[in-house]
């Protein structure tokens, strides 16, 4: 199978206040629409960019977003990647298993991310970051 | 000396037309009466088409790697090859042999260019089949993934009809589920009940599972999610048809159906829903 | 500093939610509805979300907290218009928001809160 190609640069998105995770919102509907991904699917994959790019700045300290359009030889995805060189997460399986709750619970909402999108892939190291990458395919 | 892929594309430039010919010849052997379903001018184009995408693809990328980008555009090509045939109903040999049966012209021509029998020439091939190969075997896997994708598409429109969103009366919903609920299904499900309420402004919908045979966790976590996402948007579900095996399985199970209404029948639902929206039957 | 506008239609506010919140946006928001009940007396609240085309757990954890805040003040809140996509999505994040009353729409959500009064 061959690997997935980019077809232009990747977007890359500063988040460093409020605003940003709003503009990390609107790159990935840009790019929900150009491949033309379902309203469901653009939902779900704006919801999950939103979740991330504020995970990065509340959590990470801040940092940025690459979003970019990627086809693997027979559909087209949106993926992106959120970096951080915030505190990391020291364990993820438990960050992964942490949902959020209506009381307004704790939780990185991770693992709700995870739900919304095909493909999730999560490094992190404390002290150094963290990096996530998600993919939606069409 | 010149490398293969110059002596490759040598053969490709100089020797195109009875290269074409040749394959267009051993193609229409190979597939037989099948051959007759593609238009000859068509097939032609397809074969043009396909070497002039090899010259470009070898020039410019590596001899072993059809994956990378310098390919791509052959692979595009081949895929959209290849979901024609699938949708007209070649097997996937048949649609393989589009590119195998380039096999022999290109060894002929090849073979005349270099001199019969050399080392170089049997190292040659060795590469060229091996090249071949991978695209024919690329060609089988996108046959593959369009006949699966006929078969799901043609199991939704199934499922379409099996699960259709019924409106009972003003302002009340039925969606009568029949057999089991997987995944995907819900979704497409969920999507078209919650679409219909929208669309029509009713506060109640019941869903009806007397067609379910069984409720495992997944299932009943489904139809958990269906409930919560129809309240989220200001509408109420009430399910029916909760057979005594079912509510037995969902108590044993754990699953907790918290506030949400249950009524053995539809007609009980119904009456529900009537009194929900105060309003009720009477007899004239 | 930008706000969201709340009418106040007797003694019921209504909110319209038209623009892509950011989170202090969204706080912003909690406030001034808080505010404005105490100051007005308002025995109820609608919000309507039918323009939002997304909402992720810190919007629904807002809108949550809302719900709670105007309980305590005495008052009810209805959230109406979730689109589908929105409603589906936000049940797969894992929020089902329990204490929020919710409507179809604002006619259907003053409809509620005007039912509810007679209580």
């Amino acid at each position: 199978m061959p690997a997935p190609t980019t077809d232009a640069a990747p977007l890359s998105v500063a988040i460093t206040a409020n605003e940003d995770v709003v503009l990390v919102r609107q790159r990935a509907r840009e790019l929900s629409q150009r491949i033309g991904l379902s309203l469901l699917d653009t939902t779900k994959l704006v919801t999950a960019a939103s979740e991330l790019a504020r995970n990065a700045l509340e959590h990470g300290g801040g940092g940025y977003a690459e979003l970019e359009l990627i086809h693997d030889g027979r559909r087209a995805g949106v993926r992106m990647t959120f970096v951080d060189q915030g505190p990391g997460i020291a364990d993820i399986e438990q960050a992964l298993r942490d949902g959020y709750t209506t009381g307004g619970g704790l939780g990185l909402g991770l693992g709700g991310s995870r739900r919304l999108v095909n493909e999730f892939a999560i490094a992190s190291t404390p002290g150094v970051g963290t990096r996530i990458t998600v993919t939606r395919w069409k | 000396m010149a490398t293969l892929t110059d002596r490759l594309l040598a053969v490709l430039q100089q020797s195109q037309v009875q290269l074409l010919a040749d394959w267009l010849k051993a193609m229409r052997a190979s597939l037989g009466k099948t051959a007759g379903a593609i238009s000859e001018a068509e097939l032609q184009g397809q074969c043009q088409e396909f070497i002039q995408l090899l010259g470009a693809a070898i020039a410019a990328g590596s001899l072993a790697d059809v994956a990378d980008d310098h390919w791509r555009p052959m692979r595009e090509f081949l895929t959209g090859i290849s979901r024609s045939r699938g949708r007209q109903g070649f097997s996937p040999t048949e649609t393989a042999t589009f590119v195998l049966s380039f096999r022999e012209p290109i060894a002929t021509h090849l073979r005349r260019a270099e001199g019969a029998a050399s080392d170089q020439l049997l190292d040659d091939l060795a590469i060229i089949n091996k090249l071949l190969d991978k695209l024919g075997l690329f060609t089988t896997e996108i046959h593959q993934q369009t006949r699966e994708e006929l078969i799901r598409r043609q199991g939704d429109e199934m499922l379409e009809l099996s699960t259709p969103v019924i409106q009972l009366w003003d302002g009340i919903l039925a969606l009568p589920i029949i057999g089991t609920l997987d995944s995907e299904r819900t979704q497409g499900v969920m999507e078209a009940l919650l679409q219909q309420i929208v669309a029509t402004r009713s506060p109640i919908a019941i869903l009806d599972i007397t067609g379910v045979p069984t409720v495992d966790t997944l299932t009943a976590q489904h139809l958990l999610k269906t409930v919560a996402a129809t309240r989220l948007m200001g509408a109420e579900c009430i399910i029916s048809g909760i057979r005594p095996q079912i509510a037995q399985t969902i108590v044993h199970l754990g699953v907790n159906l918290g506030d949400v209404v249950t009524k053995a029948s539809l007609a009980d639902a119904f009456k529900l829903a009537l009194k929900k929206l105060g309003k009720s039957i009477s007899v004239a | 500093m930008d706000r969201i506008p709340i009418l106040r239609m007797g003694n019921v506010l209504l909110v319209t939610i038209q623009v892509d919140m950011h989170d202090q946006l969204a706080v912003r928001l909690h406030d001034d509805l808080t505010n404005m009940i105490t100051r007005t007396k308002a025995r109820g609240v609608v919000i309507d979300i039918s323009a939002l085309d997304m909402v992720d757990s810190f919007i629904g954890r807002m809108i949550a907290d809302v719900a709670s805040t105007t309980r305590i003040l005495d008052a009810k809140a209805v959230v109406v218009g979730m689109q589908p996509a929105v409603a589906i999505t936000l049940v797969e994040l894992g929020m089902s928001l329990p204490g929020v009353l919710t409507a179809l729409d604002a006619e259907a959500g003053m409809e509620l809160l005007r039912a509810g009064a007679d209580d």
